[in-house]
């Protein structure tokens, strides 16, 4: 349970990442178009896979690194069924 | 030498990803956020896997951080691709989908009312 990278560095990293998740909320919540919404969330799924690298460095466990691979697919679908109901709406 | 290798990747992904997260929410438009999210996150998602692999020196944890970024390279266009088409579909069918101009449609509607009955 020993980070592998120096906490500073971990430090610095989860605050950038942390700072994009609140940018990525504020463009969910504000966005005018539902489109933009499913930008904002596309990138939410980014940053979690992001944050989950940072964490199975920061606590030496890996196995979080499944979680991962599961979102980020998970994530991809959710955006192509998001992209297929914003053209199949009033069409 | 590979923590500080580790580091600079972590690093460079994470202000990759703020990046991208800054240009969703500053960026004027819906196509350009759209680029600026895509391409920055995958970057970003790139090297922090890679400071993942070289943190470790594992094999498993590896070939794991090589199948996540391989993933989002694969993926993040074609996800983009599918926004910007239906987005494009619609904003072609409704013009108005972009940008609602509440004050602008109201204060050019409004002559067009009095007009008609004069």
């Amino acid at each position: 349970m020993t980070p592998l990278l120096p906490p500073a560095v971990l430090a610095v990293a989860g605050a950038l990442v942390g700072g994009g998740f609140l940018l990525a909320f504020f463009r969910l919540v504000r966005g005018p178009t539902s489109p933009d919404r499913v930008v904002a969330l596309d990138l939410m799924a980014a940053l979690a896979v992001g944050a989950i690298g940072l964490q199975a460095i920061a606590t030496g466990s890996h196995p979080s690194l499944r979680v991962a691979t599961v979102l980020a697919l998970v994530g991809f679908l959710g955006t192509v069924a998001f992209a297929t109901f914003i053209a199949r709406r009033r069409a | 030498m590979s923590t500080v290798i580790a580091s600079v990747a972590v690093l460079l992904g994470a202000a990759f990803m703020f990046v991208a997260a800054l240009g969703v929410a500053r960026m004027p438009d819906l196509f350009t956020r759209m680029q600026a999210a895509t391409k920055a996150s995958t970057v970003g998602v790139i090297l922090v896997m890679c400071g993942v692999a070289v943190a470790y020196l594992e094999g498993s944890v590896t070939i794991r951080a090589v199948l996540i970024a391989g993933f989002f390279l694969l993926t993040s266009p074609v996800a983009a691709h599918a926004i910007a088409r239906s987005a494009h579909a619609a904003l072609k069918r409704e013009p108005t989908l972009s940008a609602p101009p509440p004050r602008s449609r109201a204060s050019g509607e409004a002559p067009r009312e009095r007009g008609t009955p004069a």
